[in-house]
């Protein structure tokens, strides 16, 4: 029964915690997490600097073990996928070795599995222009594409990608998603830590927001959205009274930006209706869902970095 | 089949590295010909009926072959530095390959240092019977083992601006209080301690090649102990050394 269920997820935390030894304190890094990712998601690892990202992603490919808890993939431990090259990654502290060429590093570490398709690597990352250069004289963009190559060459079939694009340019950064994209097109489970929100809500199905070692939120980018609740309309009404506006039916709250009137709503829908009711001069409207940024302050700001975990999942889930 | 196409990369990488083998190669020559060839004519050294090109030539063989052995600590530390190292450890390449590459390189350091050192010396005049030559090479290979595991020890342990001074610090230690420079003798302090230390019993191989005696069982003893304890230190050190650095 055990074995079904893990050969459906290809990976599973359960109250994974790790602490670190610091300067003679004890600093947890990651609280207790509980994740579960089928075959075949692109899952976004979203959260500020600190909130764990590294930690989880250092336990999932088995670099770190968790001081409690357990971490799995495809139904075994870290090492075990990982000797048996069903995972590639892209960690974050990394220059290339010196004194070799990008090919010679693919196949080297192609030469470690059983699959090798240096070329079709080369191509998918798109370097093969860079390929027979001295890794030691590429750029700082080019540099990071060799990695990424590093990391798909052995065709793997969960790909790890600790904030994979820091460092590129907006040029670079929308090749290397592009890739990203071919790759989880095959079926492949992909998994990236960021912390820029833009990322996570362009690239993932999914979002798992971590604050102070805890996931503060999981589930789809659109719901996350959603749960800091509203939308907002906006209008240029100049006349209109803000207590008015905001005893309309579905407003939360009303402010004024100058002639415009910005309504925070609880249902947008019926606060359009009642708005163009009593307003049918209000023009220039518009009805925006509330950022992923919105989503991110608010479920990441207040910190209290003692609270067990429970208490926060209830608030929030 | 693994571990050959590790090693390869590894001996493809540190060959083009010119500075390394500048270093490597140039410094126990200069060295050599610097004290020898103003005194090859010299063939009773402190009246030990020993020429000075073959005393100098034996004891910078262990010298520089020492220090190519520890010193794959310090590329080890720089490849920590850069990340590569945690990028090993998500390969599925085992640790004993990746251990196999790192002392079959260091070797090769070791054995051209070696083979340029014994073409010094016959060009300043020193001149051995076969046998001579092949029990001091032999030994001397045996010996360098314990400093293959230190050398991937201290890479684990330290961090890139930490290892220059500590390799440095410990093959000139390690050498004068074994008699790389001048003789240590049979007794006193130095000989008491040396003889518990793997670079003695490397000097006494070399010094095979001077007339010395191959060495005793304690020689063996103490070279075993070293390379077993090192070696578990080695792979202590590699095992827990997964972090960022």
């Amino acid at each position: 029964m055990m074995t079904t269920i893990n050969l459906e997820r290809d990976v599973e935390l359960h109250g994974a915690t790790k602490r670190f030894r610091a300067h003679g304190t004890v600093v947890p890094a990651v609280r207790g997490i509980d994740v579960s990712i089928a075959s075949g998601e692109t899952v976004a690892l979203l959260g500020p600097n600190g909130a764990g990202k590294s930690t989880t992603i250092d336990m999932l490919l088995g670099l770190i073990a968790p001081d409690r808890g357990t971490v799995s993939l495809f139904g075994r431990p870290p090492a075990q996928a990982v000797a048996r090259g069903q995972i590639g990654a892209m960690l974050q502290v990394g220059a290339l070795i010196r004194d070799v060429t990008p090919r010679e590093l693919l196949q080297m570490t192609a030469s470690l599995y059983p699959a090798l398709n240096v070329e079709d690597t080369l191509e998918l990352v798109g370097i093969a222009d860079i390929a027979d250069r001295r890794t030691h004289k590429l750029s700082g963009g080019q540099a990071q594409r060799v990695r990424f190559a590093l990391a798909l060459v052995s065709d793997p079939a969960l790909l790890i990608l600790d904030e994979p694009t820091v460092g590129m340019d907006v040029e670079a950064r929308r090749g290397f998603w592009a890739s990203v994209r071919q790759f989880a097109a095959r079926g492949k489970t992909v998994i990236f830590a960021t912390h820029y929100l833009d990322e996570a809500d362009a690239y993932a199905d999914r979002v798992i927001l971590m604050a102070h070692g805890r996931v503060v939120a999981d589930g789809p980018t659109s719901e996350i959205r959603a749960r800091v609740g509203s939308r907002t309309i906006r209008a240029t009404l100049p006349d209109a009274n803000r207590t008015a506006l905001a005893s309309l039916p579905g407003v939360a709250a009303a402010d004024r930006r100058g002639e415009a009137v910005v309504l925070k709503c609880s249902d947008s829908d019926a606060a359009i209706r009642a708005l163009l009711a009593a307003y049918p001069e209000a023009r220039d409207i518009e009805i925006a869902g509330a950022g992923l940024e919105e989503a991110f302050v608010e479920l990441t700001a207040d910190g209290d970095e003692t609270s067990p975990p429970t208490d926060r999942q209830e608030v929030l889930v | 089949m693994r571990s050959l196409a590790y090693t390869r990369f590894e001996l493809v990488r540190t060959f083009r590295n010119v500075r390394l083998l500048v270093f490597s190669f140039g410094f126990p020559l200069v060295l050599y010909f610097l004290i020898a060839a103003p005194n090859r004519h010299e063939h009773n050294f402190n009246g030990s009926g020993i020429s000075i090109p073959l005393y100098y030539m034996v004891g910078l063989v262990a010298f520089g072959a020492m220090t190519a052995l520890i010193s794959s600590g310090a590329r080890i530390a720089i490849e920590r530095t850069d990340g590569w190292t945690r990028q090993l450890r998500i390969t599925p390449l085992a640790t004993s390959a990746y251990f196999g590459a790192k002392v079959i390189t260091g070797y090769t350091l070791a054995a051209l240092t070696i083979t340029l050192l014994y073409a010094s010396g016959v060009s300043l005049g020193v001149s051995l019977s076969a046998e001579r030559w092949l029990e001091m090479t032999g030994l001397i290979i045996v010996a360098l083992i314990p400093f293959a595991a230190l050398g991937i020890f201290l890479g684990h342990l330290l961090t890139a601006d930490s290892i220059g001074p500590a390799i440095g610090g410990s093959v000139s230690l390690l050498a004068l209080v074994s008699g790389t420079w001048f003789p240590i003798g049979s007794h006193g302090i130095l000989h008491d301690v040396g003889q518990f230390l793997p670079s003695y019993w490397l000097v006494r191989a070399s010094h095979v090649g001077v007339g010395g005696q191959a060495w005793s069982a304690t020689g063996w003893i103490v070279i075993a102990a070293w390379t077993v304890t090192l070696a578990a230190l080695a792979r202590f050190a590699y095992r827990r050394d997964t972090r960022r650095v």
